[in-house]
Order: structure tokens, then sequence, then C-alpha cells
């Protein structure tokens, strides 16, 4: 169980994953959106989740935090496993669950706050800073993590809308790394950004890849090609195909895999 | 699809003469149509505007007056045998004295100088009627603020009585027949000699806005409404903010989408098209015969107003947090704020203008609404200021009501003052809401 068969040629031997989906399906009132789906995530390296639009990365990603619970009409089966825990089970608290499993959205969300409080708001809900000076220090560190600290340490103050749509991608990056999460969901963090933001947030993906557990979705194959190990395509509600991210792109073993990555579906 | 096609292909096949006749005509037709419906929503704004005008203007014209009233100076002599020598009585003593001692006989000496030949008890009183009732209290309180006046003979200024006041600011038409009017001529050869003394003045009238209610037109005064008022929509406030801002923030944050909830959303809407009066009936069930509250208070009035004013309230904090954006409670949520928090930390905060525009809006329908106080006893006479929101008190709108209904020539002004004040102050709660609004006007 800890190792898929198309992994036993990998050179690294992974440990047991950070988060599995084991046969999640997803409805949407009738609508079947997400059908037995079999996922293990490793902590230290980025999934990329590709597929049409409609196939339903979305929605799983959604149910790896339960971002899913507030829509009515979601309702979810199979067993989504944070390390041993499945999280969809009654007892778990979702508070401390998106703690430990963050999220970076589509479209840049900065809280209407100064850059300092957008940072500080996670930690000082879960009371992770005792003083202001350890406060201080993780709004630091996050930015430079998110590689926006040279560029904003001066105004730390100024409403972290007033960035720009880069910026405050980066931000809300850094405001999701200040809670110390463990894993970190991103759903197409650069579709609303420009070639150069792009690749500030593909470096940024990069070198946090070593620290958390990073799942993204993404329209560009390219972008899933350059930052990520392992690729999951989906379609249709199911998972075509699962591997590491060059032989996904350069001998799909799928038939629809290669339709979609050469272009005749999508 | 196919259609559209083929139309484009007859269409390219031909290119559009856009210098035809027809097409000439057509854009003059459209042109024509465009000034028609300008000229239309101009005519529009410009009789609403003339409305308006016309409104104000004669608030105003009749109104203006009301903030003024006629005083006549005397040389009024401060007998120490009548109120008491201040020097030999103790300080109570000379209170007391000064308190029961009757002022009209100062007056009365006083004309008697300025008209030594008015005799006989009727002309006497006649005399004395051009003074205001109130010019005794006048009188006296200057004495006890300042008891050195005893003694000496200094020139006052004393209010005129109402009717004296109407011929000054020319509403009593003197033309008229003597019987056919209220001041006759005797009276008027009086106040003749006073002018021509150059005693008698118009001037700007506080005690219309620091008095209470007054049988007196010239003693009469807007403060204890604007009280009443003011406590009254404090009562309001309190219950009909907090309220109404947990129901929205429930129905649009918490309550499951069911038959239930529906029922309460269209229930709420209806509300606010309730005729005000019904609320009166409601508060004048559950406020006084049920639960037995006091008549004519800002309490049961404040929260009769409350039942009016919290459908708006919660349609306006509604709308107002259903526009905070779905990404920033995505956002707080995805870092792991509670759904509380999601609401009071970002929610809320983003919605507040909104609701407190709201809020303001529905707090100015309330200061405006008279009849559903009628119902609960708010209509009361009261002279005192109230000072809780358990005394009789009355309010703006139900004291212009009273006195449009006196028959007193000299309350037509004074209705029109007191609409003034209440515009005013209606005016002032409308500005503050717009300011807000554009003040934390939100950009996304
Ligand atoms: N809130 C919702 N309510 C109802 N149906 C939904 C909702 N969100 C998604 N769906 C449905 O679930 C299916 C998968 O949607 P999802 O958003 O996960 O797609 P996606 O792969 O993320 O697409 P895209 O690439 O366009 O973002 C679609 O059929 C969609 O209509
Ligand atoms: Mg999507």
């Amino acid at each position: 169980m800890i190792n898929t068969p198309t992994e036993t040629n990998l050179d690294t031997v992974q440990a047991s994953p950070k988060m599995a989906a084991r046969g999640v399906n997803v409805y949407y009132g009738d609508n079947h959106a997400i059908k037995d789906i079999d996922l293990n995530l490793y902590a230290d390296e980025v999934t990329s989740l590709i597929g049409p639009s409609g196939c339903g990365k979305s929605t799983f990603l959604r149910c790896l935090n339960r971002m899913n619970d507030t829509i009515p009409i979601c309702r979810v089966s199979g067993q989504i496993l944070l390390e041993d825990d499945d999280i969809y089970t009654s007892g778990i608290d979702v508070v401390q669950l998106r703690a430990r499993v963050g999220m970076v959205f589509q479209k840049p969300n900065p809280f209407p706050k100064s850059i300092y409080d957008n940072i500080a708001y996670g930690p000082r809900i879960h009371g992770l800073a005792a003083h202001r000076t350890d406060l201080d220090e993780i709004v630091t560190t996050s930015l430079e993590k998110a590689g926006l600290w040279q560029e904003v340490k001066d105004r730390l103050d100024t409403s972290g809308t007033a960035l720009s749509g880069g910026q405050q991608q980066r931000l809300c990056i850094a405001r999701a790394i200040a809670v110390n999460p463990e894993v970190i969901l991103m759903d197409e963090p650069c579709s609303a950004l420009d070639p150069i933001a792009t690749a500030k947030i593909e470096s940024l993906i990069d070198e946090l890849s070593g620290r958390y557990a990073i799942i993204i979705v993404t329209h560009s194959m390219q972008q899933a090609a350059r930052i990520s190990r392992k690729t999951a395509f989906f379609h249709l509600g199911e998972m075509v195909e699962y591997g590491d991210t060059t032989e996904i792109f350069t001998s799909p073993k799928e038939d629809r895999t290669r339709d979609y990555i050469t272009g005749r579906i999508g | 699809m196919t259609d559209r096609s083929k139309i484009t292909t007859v269409n390219s096949s031909v290119p559009t003469d856009w210098k035809s006749d027809a097409m000439q005509a057509r854009i003059g037709r459209r042109y024509r149509r465009e000034r028609i419906f300008r000229s239309l929503g101009l005519a529009a704004v410009v009789i609403s505007v003339l409305f308006l005008v016309f409104l104000l203007g004669n608030i105003v014209k009749n109104g203006a007056y009301g903030f003024m009233q006629t005083s006549v100076s005397l040389d009024v002599t401060f007998n120490a045998d009548l109120l008491g020598d201040p020097s030999v009585l103790s300080a109570e003593e000379f209170t007391e004295k000064v308190r029961k001692t009757n002022m009209l006989r100062l007056i009365q000496a006083s004309m008697r100088d300025l008209f030594p030949d008015v005799k006989g008890r009727r002309d006497t009183r006649a005399l004395l009627r051009l003074v205001s009732t109130g010019a005794r209290a006048q009188l006296r309180d200057m004495i006890l603020a300042n008891p050195s006046l005893v003694g000496n003979t200094e020139r006052v200024e004393l209010l005129t009585s109402d009717d004296i006041d109407q011929v000054i600011k020319g509403n009593i038409d003197i033309t008229l027949a003597e019987a056919n009017r209220k001041v006759k001529d005797k009276e008027l050869s009086w106040l003749k000699t006073l002018q021509d003394d150059d005693r008698i003045s118009l001037d700007f009238h506080s005690q219309f806005l620091t008095g209470g209610d007054s049988r007196e037109p010239e003693l009469a005064g807007v403060w204890g409404a604007i009280v009443g008022s003011a406590l009254t929509l404090m009562v309001t406030l309190v219950t009909a903010f907090p309220i109404g801002l947990f129901a929205a923030v429930y129905l649009e944050e918490f309550a499951p989408k069911n038959r239930f909830t529906d029922i309460i959303e269209i229930n709420i809407n209806n509300l606010a098209a309730v005729p005000s009066i019904v609320f009166g009936l409601l508060g004048l069930a559950v406020f006084l015969s049920v639960m037995g509250m006091p008549r004519s208070a800002p309490i049961v009035g404040g929260l009769t107003l409350a039942l009016l004013t919290l459908p708006t309230v919660i349609i306006a904090s509604r709308a107002s947090i259903a526009a905070v954006p779905p990404s920033i409670r995505d956002a707080a949520r995805g870092l792991g704020a509670s759904p509380m928090q999601v609401v009071f930390h970002h929610v809320i905060p983003l919605a507040m203008p909104g609701i407190m525009t709201g809020t303001i809006i529905g707090m100015a329908r309330a200061l405006g609404e008279s009849a559903p106080l009628l119902m609960i006893g708010m209509v009361a006479f009261i002279v005192d200021i109230p000072g809780s929101i358990n005394d009789a008190a009355t309010v703006l709108p139900v004291q212009i009501y009273l006195w449009a209904d006196s028959p007193e020539r000299a309350f037509v002004e004074k209705t029109s003052a007191a609409i003034m004040v209440l515009l005013f102050f209606l005016i002032a709660m409308n500005g503050v809401a717009i300011w807000l609004r554009q003040k934390f006007e939100q950009k996304w």
C-alpha cells in the first residue's frame, strides 16, 4: 500500500503518503463530479492536477481541506487521510484541519486590511504567537519565504489590496505559510497573472516544495512539467492516470492522457 | 448558427450603404427619439424640483417667523417693598418671597407710568394682556438670578402676547372691522404708542429651541419634543440595531435554506411594507396592555418604532452582508477561521458601512413617524422636558401634529418652524448616512 506499482522504478523510496484519497466520490446533488478516486500525495513534493475544464480538479482539491463543506448540495463519500486520520470522520476539527492544510485560491484574495494584518491573521486566530515580537517574526519570515519581503518591507501597514496581482498572490501564499501548514493546496494560482509574476510564483513553489506537500491545479502543461514531480490527469470526474510528471508527458500510458496532452481533448 | 452565417454571407456580398436615404432617415429617427427621451427626463426632474422648492419655500416662509418673537421694553421698578430686601432677608426667605410675589404688579406699575390715562379695571387688564403671561416667570427668574436688581429701575425686554406678536408680524389684518378681529382698536393704539416710543422689537427667540410645549404660542418650544425624539430613537436604535444585525447575520450566514427560512424571509419583506399605524396597534396591545409599560413614554414609543425599523435594518444588513465577496470568506475559512470568526472578523466589519447606512435610514424613518405613536398615547400635551425613557414625552412629528391642530394663529408659524427643525435632523441623518457610505465604500 505504501508504493503504487508505477512508483517502484523511482530512485527514491517513498515514505508513507502525507495525504491519501481512498475511493472518493463527490456529488453535487445528482451530479457525480468525482468518481472513485484513489490518490497518494507525498510530503516534500509537488503534485499537479491537470485535466480539461469541469473535470473536477477544483472539487477534488477542495475535498482535501473540506472547503466543500460550505456547499450545501455537496456530498463526499470515501476516505481522505491526513497522515493516518480520516478527515471526514465526525471527530475531526475542521478549523485545525484547515490550519494544517492551507489553500491558495485562483484569484488573489487578500483581506482588505494591512499587509501585516493579512499575514498575522492566521497566527492570531490559532494563537501561534505569544508576543508581538513573535508575530513580527512570523510576518517577516513568511514574507521572506514568499519572496515578497524586499518589495513590501517598508509599507507593511498599507492595504494588501493595493498590491499588484502577482504581489497579492504571493501575499496570499505568505498568508497560508504563516500558519505553518503541512500541505498547501493551490487552485490555478497563476491563472490571473502575467508571465513574470507566474515565473516568480513558480520559483517560489519550487523553493517551498522541500518543506510542504504542495498540490497544484493548473491548466498549463508547461507549468506542470516545470514545477511538479507527480502529475494526475483527471477527465470527466475520473482520475485517468497518475505518475511521474516526466513519464506522463513523454510516455503516457492512457490514450486519453495522450489526447489531452497533445491538445485533442480539452 | 447556420442562420447567422447565411445572413453574414448575404450581407457581406453587398457592402452596407451608410449614406443611403433610408439609412440617414433611420439615424435621424434615432437622434430624435434620444432627444425626446432626454427632454422627458429633464421635465420630470424639473417638475419634482419645482414641487420641492415650493414645499420648502412655503415651510421656510411660514416658519422663519416661528423662530422670532416680539418683545416690549418696559422700565420695571424692582420694588423692595413688594419683593423683600435681599440684604435683610436670608437667601431662602428672599427666594420664597419672590416666588410668592405677583410679578404682574411690577408690570402694572411700569405700564401705569407709560399710560397714565388708562383707568378702569377692564382697560387695565387689557393693557396688561399686551404682555405675555410668560413675562411673570421671566421677571421672577431675572430677580432670582440677580437679587441686586431689587430697589432699582431697569429697562427689561418682556415677551408680548401672541396676538400683539401676530400684529407685528403682519399676520392679523388690522383693516378689518373691529368686531371681526381679535386685537381691538384700543390695543392697537397702545401698541402704536409703544412703537413710537421704540419699545417694540422683533428678535430671535431662543426659547423656541430650548423650551417645552406651552398653551401660549409665544412660550412654546420644541426642546421637549427634541429630547423626546432623541430618547425614543435611542431606545429604537438600542433594540433594532443589534436584533436586526444578528437576525441578518443568522439568516445570511448560518440559516439552512429551507421552506421555513423562506417563509421568514418573505414575511420580513412583507413587514417592511406594513402601514406604520399597524405597528402602533401592536405596540398598544403588547407593550401597554400585556406588559403594562407606562403610557406616552419614550421606552414604549422606541420599542414600537423598533418593530417598524427592524425590517428595514434586516433587509439593508442582509444586502450588505451578501455583498461581501465570497472570496473573502473563502480566504478566512482556508486559514482555519471558524464560522463565527469569519463573520465577526471579516463579514461584519466589511458590511458595517452598509449596515449603518441602512440603520440610519431606518432611524430617519422612525424619526418622522407619528401615526404609531398616536396609538400608544405619545400625543399628550407635555410641558416638562422628559428626563428619562419612562417619563411622559412627545416627539417632533407629534408636536407638529399637535400644533397644527391648535386654534391660535401664532401656532401656524410654530408648526412650520418645528417642521424645519425636524427636516434639519432628517437631512443631517441622511447626510451622515451618505458620508458613511462614501467614506467606507469598499472597492474589490
Ligand atoms: N458549487 C457547485 N455546485 C454545483 N456543481 C458544482 C459546483 N462546483 C462545481 N460543480 C460541478 O462539478 C463539476 C466539476 O467542477 P470543478 O469546478 O471541480 O471543475 P474543474 O476541473 O476545477 O474545472 P476548471 O478547470 O474549469 O476550474 C462540474 O460539472 C461543475 O459543474
Ligand atoms: Mg477549477
